[in-house]
């Protein structure tokens, strides 16, 4: 594929830069601390997506990802004495690689079955840690605050954190491109529609479950590592927040499982719906509740979310906007 | 006699106490047309799930160009050059139909990247009569359509056998003089077909040797004209031989 030539490509490309600018306009802090949620809930809506709406598998606990991500980060950081990135990137390929070890025995259970199990996964990871003394129990890690200073001081250190996340959101957003335009990504759509004929047809089923598993906890991990640095802490119920995890479903549900631009249109929304929410009197523990019957009306109304809603009112947008 | 491209040998499979295919060998020749024939239940299906690999065999062995395939998976065997369709169709609904059959040559024999896979799929659409539905979602097909489709990702696959489940099952005369055709052409092209049939003026017209199944077990083998008479075979069919043939004659 020639990705130069693909507009799609460079609407990632402008996205990115765009919001990566945006809190830069008048230094805003606020704004930024917005931005900072609001691309986390990309980053995790879209690596999602490649289990969901690529593969047809629904995993309930993809936020041990970034739990695991944020503590393996920490831990290296301040027990270890790493610099954020190699810390960062060694937490994704560890938990990416856990997740491959884990995927070829939990990818053998479908539907119902694989969706419990992740939410026990998530739930026994959270459980071990907040036992596990080296990661601190369940006081979690602090990050001593020499931690910053390397990256010449808290205030500048938190400008180029957000400036990796926003890369990393671009990164999840260039990779689930990329997967869905490949064989690979063929490959799992087919197990999408039908895994028994996709074995059929000669494609290799549990390696290619296996590997989209393992590579959707990567960049969520890396994620975790860069949020929790820029938070100072990592506590076990902040980590493995099941909530998030569903809350990343409705994501993915809301903007159109499947798609690119979908995931990460349902993310934002899902991230303004829920701001406003909270700033409401009487309604800031209430989102949840909206979540889940947003959930319900769009798998039952709406199965293709707002992406499946469009291209059926203009089909050729399929082509723009995949 | 050409070479042998399928050895069934002594194959058996049991789910609890029920043989659903019990003992079964036979062989098949490359470029012949080998029909399957039997009543329902007779253990046709199960026989084509233990060859490709769907089901593991209790006991026996199956081997495809004098190489080892049992208990291969079916991703194994399909890039040996064996495919199959499913009695029962399974289109991926919500690809389109040029997708279907552009994952049944990414991921076949000769294991093709996306874009000959694509020519490969035009092709292959063109050959058995879908190339105008080629943007249309799987799903949308109607049940003719998409048995055509079965046989088009098979194809795909580029294989040298093709297992054909019941590809004309459902369809009306029309529709099933057109899957002839299509059957016919695929076995000009050199590749072997070994296909389970119900509807036996097909199977008669256009096999080289049938195989008949009942209870698992193999009840006959040979020329269609010789199988057809034999009266094991139409008592499996019709229960009495004696009463069939009295129906046979007056049919006559």
């Amino acid at each position: 594929m020639k990705l130069l030539a693909r507009p799609f490509f460079w609407l990632i490309v402008a996205a990115t830069l765009v919001y990566a600018a945006l809190p830069f306009w008048g230094q805003n802090v606020t704004l930024r601390e917005t931005l900072v949620l609001s691309a986390i809930y990309v980053i995790l809506a879209t690596n999602l997506n490649l289990m969901i709406g690529y593969t047809g598998y629904v995993n309930f606990g993809s936020i041990v990802f970034f739990g695991l991500g944020g503590y393996l980060t920490l831990w290296l950081v301040a027990d270890h004495r790493w610099g954020l990135y190699p810390a960062v990137l060694v937490a994704g390929a560890v938990t990416s690689l856990l997740a491959f070890l884990l995927g070829i025995g939990v990818l053998r259970l479908r539907g119902a079955y694989f969706a419990l199990a992740t939410i026990g996964i998530n739930e026994a990871v959270k459980d071990f840690v907040a036992n596990f003394d080296p990661w601190g129990g369940a006081e979690g890690i602090f990050l001593p605050f020499t931690a910053f200073k390397a990256m010449g001081g808290p205030g500048k250190a938190l400008w180029t954190v957000y400036l990796l996340i926003v890369l990393v959101m671009g990164l999840s957003l260039l990779v689930a491109y990329l997967v869905k335009r490949s064989k690979f990504g063929l490959g799992l759509f087919a197990i999408r529609e039908d895994e028994d004929a996709a074995v059929v047809l000669g494609v290799r089923a549990p390696l290619y479950k296996t590997l989209a598993y393992s590579l959707s906890a990567f960049l969520p991990a890396v994620a975790g590592g860069l949020y929790f640095f820029k938070n100072g802490s990592v506590v076990p119920d902040e980590a493995f927040n099941l909530h998030l995890s569903i809350e990343a479903i409705v994501m993915v549900m809301l903007g159109g499982q499947g798609t690119v631009t979908g995931a990460a249109v349902g993310a934002a929304l899902y991230e303004r719906l829920r701001g406003l929410l909270l700033t409401i009197q009487g309604l800031s523990n209430f989102h949840l509740v909206i979540a889940g019957a947003l959930l319900l009306l769009i798998i039952l109304f709406a199965p293709g979310g707002l992406m499946g809603w469009l291209y059926r009112v203009w089909p050729r947008l399929r082509r723009v906007l995949e | 006699m050409s070479r042998v491209i399928l050895e069934v040998d002594h194959l058996t499979k049991a789910f609890g106490g029920l043989l659903a295919v019990n003992d079964v060998s036979f062989q098949m020749y490359e470029g012949e047309i080998l029909g399957l024939i039997g009543p329902n239940g007779a253990g046709k299906t199960t026989l084509f799930n233990l060859v490709n690999g769907v089901y593991k065999p209790t006991r026996g062995h199956v081997r495809f160009l004098g190489q080892e395939i049992t208990g291969l998976p079916p991703y194994e065997v399909v890039k040996r050059g064996l495919a199959r369709t499913h009695q029962i169709v399974r289109p991926l609904n919500e690809m389109t139909v040029l997708e279907n059959v552009v994952v049944g040559a990414c991921f076949g024999a000769e294991n093709l990247g996306l874009e000959p896979a694509a020519r490969v799929a035009e092709e292959v659409l063109a050959f058995v009569g879908l190339a105008e539905f080629r943007d249309t979602l799987a799903g949308k097909l109607n049940l003719a359509q998409k048995k055509r489709l079965e046989v088009a990702r098979a194809l795909a696959a580029r294989p040298k056998l093709l297992l054909l489940d019941e590809v004309l099952a459902g369809l009306n005369p029309a529709e099933v003089e057109r899957m002839l055709g299509v059957i016919r052409r695929i076995r000009e092209q050199g590749i072997s077909i070994l296909m389970i049939e119900h509807i036996m003026q097909a199977i008669m017209s256009l096999s080289d040797r049938v195989v008949v199944l009942n209870f698992g077990q193999k009840l006959a083998e040979g020329r269609p004209q010789e199988v057809a008479s034999d009266p094991r075979v139409i008592e499996a069919y019709l229960g009495d031989p004696e009463m069939a043939k009295k129906i046979l004659e007056e049919e006559a």
